[in-house]
């Protein structure tokens, strides 16, 4: 656990304990990597006691709440640690956490020495639990239960050491969603609506690479001496984001960034809401701002940290704009932006047409310089080369060679090749559109709605040099700068290929080839049938035929060759 | 009566413009319903780009115009619309004329000039505003119809080559148009005679020799005969699988490709092949048989458009006199219109919304033709039917003099 030293106690006065006090943090840890590390904690003390017997009940609940009280006593529990976690935590890279936890759900459980059937109590905790926190801990029984004698020891008070009354069970398959994160953000004296749980948006903590919501209550000691007892109840939460996939691949962080939201204010029901941050690093790695006064140094986990601190509760820590967002940015990242630069994507909706967007980015201040541009896009998507515009700075950029070779049905594809100027230190747009085929049945791949696969586009340039190079050709060169020939000094051949893209077609339903022939069929017969009958036969004046006894009696004549009946 | 012509010629051509400069135009000329491969004017204008890059058009698949169309628009390509807000006309007069000439011949049924005119509105409006050179080929059909009901062999002649020389199909008119010059000039069709040998070769000489001379114009226009397997070959074997409100599209898309050949040539001779009975048993009536010509035309083509089915519905007010004798033009008419009104939800929940499949828009486009074959049908009976009430009188009589039924046996 981290523990916190005080610079002091609060504006130097000493206060008898309130009956229920309420402290809020954040501390935020910039890792390596450029990820980021960020662990709330809710910390609810409670001078009350649950489990003494002969007492009224407890009925009045003001910052601890009341679901979590009602289950302490009901079942006698001495001491809860219930932890949800998705991902799993990377020691070698991210360091130590300040509260562990396994992935998947966890659950462990001290009971009063005064309960007398454990395995019921924790059976119907477990169920009153998963209620609580809408997660299937209802999975856990007897067959996936244990009784650690040695691991799991009391964290807070206790002098249950008989191991006979602790249970510990996980669900390593549990996933942790929003679900999850809801009744767990309303346990909290402010709910999600003030204070640092404002920040807990599911839709970014989600999107991290490790997600952890915990929820320890234990008895501890209120001083030193331990005259008192209070009830504690953590509810803590470790996040930790990624700076490739919640970062874009930029190696800098804001509150904003990390949770889209900022902060405005501190939970008024908070005695204590800060924010701290690790800056042991600082300036080397990163630098922060705004810059705060406030220091603090800790050692945790073997180690002396220093921190800078953001009391919530003042107001100037919000500035004029009444938000207040951290800004930490790495330093170092000075690499030379490549001169050219190429992106491509599909536009439009819907399976009849598109359009395809190149763009070419030429990054050099002052020089303008021309690139070829070749693409070959397949026959199933029919360009139109009477749609193709070259914009550059949103004007007209006319290319001075275009070779098109149009597309032949099933046999080869589109070749354009284009000869641009590029304008220095601008991006270039060529747009051209498409309409997109229906093919026959045999000619899609096994998952047609995959889509298909428009190769890259190859931009080829000679992109003028920033240092000189000499055009001899030496023996010793090394292998990975003579692969192109240098034929000039002052430029070198570049070649930057565009990300495919994936296209989809309409498709026929595969499972029909029958029924349509069968359907088309029918409606050609039957324009076939109601012609061969106007055409080959000729109106007539309806007889109605003689019964069927007249029809005998005549037959009968007819073989005795007597004269018929009418 | 000039007047009132002349009236709904101008309002006509007024409700065209507003819709031609309106945004309709645009969203309508992009429908599969109203444009196919053959003549989108998307794919024209892609063609003269092509032209203008210095690549032939016909190397790549997306143009199948003629190369007469790209002489046409090459200099008309600014003023497209006003080509495309013209030809529809000739099919107007065309029907105006059609109708003159049936009420001449017999006299029954009122005046119905307006009612042709109003009757073209919504077969034609579809098409209309679409920039296709559908029109152009109606067009085309229409003038050949009106210089043959003229009695002009040479201009027919020639309009009939130029029609079959846009789509092939029109070549089955010429056995209607000889039939009614055969008619006009009073010549029996009788094998054995000379007189049908001499006038036959004749037509049969204007006709392949202007085909011969326009075909041989095309090809000094490119200089190559890349036009022929583009536009013609492209006709008969139909390897783009666009959907369209014809049969052949998912037919083909859902094809073995063992039967691939076999079933092409099958629904390739379903169109030609009801000229030789059609002609057999309407030889006495050539203009109806043009109509049921065109009509089978429309329907079996392969790549049909609402502005063919245009071109044969416009003429159907010529045959108002037969609506006594119709029998299903209730459940056709429903159909019709219903099919009209789904073509495209169908399609936008299959293409756009994703949530409807190829089948819906499929099963549509049969219920269209199978409706479409209703019709025809239903008109051909009524007129054999007519036929037979001229001859053996209206009101029939059984031997034991009650009311008859006429049936067919």
């Amino acid at each position: 656990a981290a523990f916190l030293l005080n610079d002091g106690t609060k504006n130097g006065e000493t206060f008898a304990p309130a009956k229920d006090q309420f402290q809020e943090e954040l501390v935020i840890r910039p890792l390596h990597s450029g990820d980021i590390y960020a662990s709330f904690q809710f910390r609810t003390l409670w001078d009350t006691d649950f489990l003494q017997e002969g007492q009224k009940k407890v009925s009045h609940y003001r910052l601890f709440p009341k679901s979590l009280g009602q289950v302490l006593s009901k079942f006698s529990v001495q001491e809860l640690h219930i932890s949800f976690t998705q991902g799993f935590w990377r020691t070698m890279q991210w360091g130590q956490p300040f509260i562990p936890s396994p992935p998947g759900a966890e659950l462990w459980v001290w009971f009063h020495d005064t309960v007398s059937d454990v395995d019921g109590n924790w059976k119907e905790l477990t169920n009153v639990l998963s209620g609580i926190f809408c997660a299937s801990l209802n999975f856990i029984d007897m067959t996936n239960t244990v009784q650690p004698s040695a691991s799991f020891k009391p964290l807070g008070l206790g002098n249950a050491t008989d191991h006979r009354f602790l249970r510990y069970a996980t669900l390593p398959r549990e996933i942790v969603c929003t679900e999850n994160l809801t009744p767990w953000k309303k346990l909290l004296p402010c709910g999600s609506k003030a204070g640092l749980a404002v920040l807990m948006k599911s839709e970014k903590l989600f999107h991290s690479s490790f997600h952890s919501q915990a929820v320890h209550i234990r008895p501890i000691c209120q001083d030193e001496q331990c005259t008192s007892k209070a009830w504690e109840l953590r509810q803590t939460l470790n996040v930790v984001f990624d700076h490739y996939t919640s970062g874009q691949g930029k190696k800098e962080w804001s509150l904003f960034k990390m949770f889209s939201r900022t902060l405005t204010e501190a939970c008024p029901l908070a005695s204590s809401s800060k924010v701290y941050v690790d800056i042991t690093d600082n300036p080397e790695l990163f630098e922060l701002s705004p810059a705060t006064p406030l220091l603090s140094q800790a050692v945790v986990l073997g180690d002396r940290r220093t921190y800078s601190v953001y009391d919530l509760t003042r107001a100037e820590t919000f500035g004029q704009l009444r938000s207040f967002n951290l800004l930490l940015r790495w330093k170092g990242d000075n690499m030379l932006r490549p001169l050219l630069h190429a992106e491509r994507y599909v536009a439009g909706f819907g399976l009849q047409t598109g359009e395809i967007h190149t763009v070419i980015y030429n990054n050099h201040p002052y020089r303008a310089f021309p690139v070829l541009l070749m693409d070959s896009v397949p026959w199933y998507l029919q360009l139109y080369i009477h749609t193709l515009t070259v914009t550059s700075k949103s004007r007209d950029n006319k290319p001075s060679y275009i070779h098109y070779q149009p597309a032949k049905d099933r046999h080869r594809p589109h070749l354009l090749e284009m000869l641009i100027q590029l304008p220095p230190h601008s991006m270039t747009e060529v747009t051209v559109q498409f309409e997109r085929a229906l093919l026959k049945w045999t000619e899609y791949t096994p998952d047609p709605n995959h889509g298909f696969y428009v190769g890259s586009s190859v931009v080829s340039a000679l992109v003028p040099s920033m240092v000189a190079m000499s055009t001899n050709f030496t023996q010793d060169q090394p292998l990975f700068s003579s692969f192109v020939p240098v034929k000039e000094e002052s430029s070198y051949f570049v070649r930057v290929y565009t990300e495919p893209l994936l296209v989809n077609l309409p498709t026929p339903d595969f499972s029909m080839p029958y029924n349509v022939i069968c359907l088309t069929c029918t409606v050609v017969a039957v324009g076939y049938g109601s012609f061969y009958n106007l055409l080959t036969r000729t109106f007539q004046v309806d007889e109605p035929s003689p019964p069927l006894a007249k029809r005998l009696a005549n037959f009968i004549r007819r073989i005795r060759g007597v004269p018929l009946l009418a | 009566m000039a007047a009132p012509l002349t009236l709904l010629l101008i309002v006509a051509v007024t409700i065209r413009a507003v819709l031609f400069r309106s945004s309709l135009a645009e969203l309508i000329s992009e429908r599969v319903e109203v444009v196919s491969p053959l003549n989108a004017w998307k794919r024209v204008v892609e063609g003269l780009a092509l032209l203008d890059l210095g690549v032939s058009p016909y190397s790549g698949d997306v143009f199948h115009e003629t190369p007469l169309m790209i002489y046409l628009f090459h200099f008309t390509v600014d003023y497209a619309e006003i080509v495309f807000m013209v030809s529809p006309y000739f099919v107007d007069c065309l029907s105006c004329l059609l109708a003159s000439l049936d009420r001449a011949k017999i006299a029954i049924g009122s005046n119905n000039l307006k009612s042709d005119l109003l009757f073209n509105f919504p077969g034609c409006l579809r098409h209309i505003i679409s920039f296709s050179t559908c029109g152009l080929n109606n067009a085309i059909i229409a003038l050949f119809i009106f210089c043959t009901l003229k009695g002009s062999a040479l201009l027919s002649g020639i309009l009939l080559a130029l029609a079959t020389y846009q789509s092939i199909y029109p070549l089955t008119l010429f056995a209607p148009a000889l039939l009614f010059f055969l008619q006009r000039l009073y010549i029996p069709v009788n094998l054995r005679r000379s007189s049908f040998w001499c006038f036959t070769l004749q037509y049969a000489f204007i006709y392949v020799g202007s085909l011969v001379v326009i075909t041989g114009l095309s090809f000094f226009l490119l200089g190559s005969w890349d036009f022929i397997p583009s536009v013609y070959g492209f006709i008969f074997s139909v390897p783009d699988l666009t959907p369209n409100i014809g049969l052949f599209w998912y037919f083909f898309a859902e094809m073995f490709e063992h039967f691939r050949l076999f079933f092409i040539c099958v629904f390739q001779i379903n169109v030609f092949f009801y000229t030789i009975p059609l002609s057999i048993k309407l030889k006495e009536h050539p203009v109806f048989l043009i109509f049921m010509q065109i009509a089978i035309i429309s329907i079996f083509k392969s790549y049909p458009t609402v502005g063919d089915v245009a071109l044969y519905m416009a003429f159907l007010p010529a045959w108002s006199h037969l609506y006594r004798f119709l029998r299903n033009i209730f459940l056709v008419s429903c159909v019709l219109l219903a099919c009209s009104a789904l073509f495209p939800v169908l399609w936008h929940l299959w293409i756009y919304a994703g949530s409807a499949n190829s089948n819906f828009y499929y099963a549509i486009t049969l219920l269209f033709n199978f409706g479409q074959i209703l019709l025809v049908s239903d008109y051909f009976y009524a007129y054999l039917r007519r036929e037979h009430h001229l001859t053996h009188g209206l009101y029939l009589k059984k031997k034991d003099g009650t009311e008859a039924t006429l049936v067919l046996k």
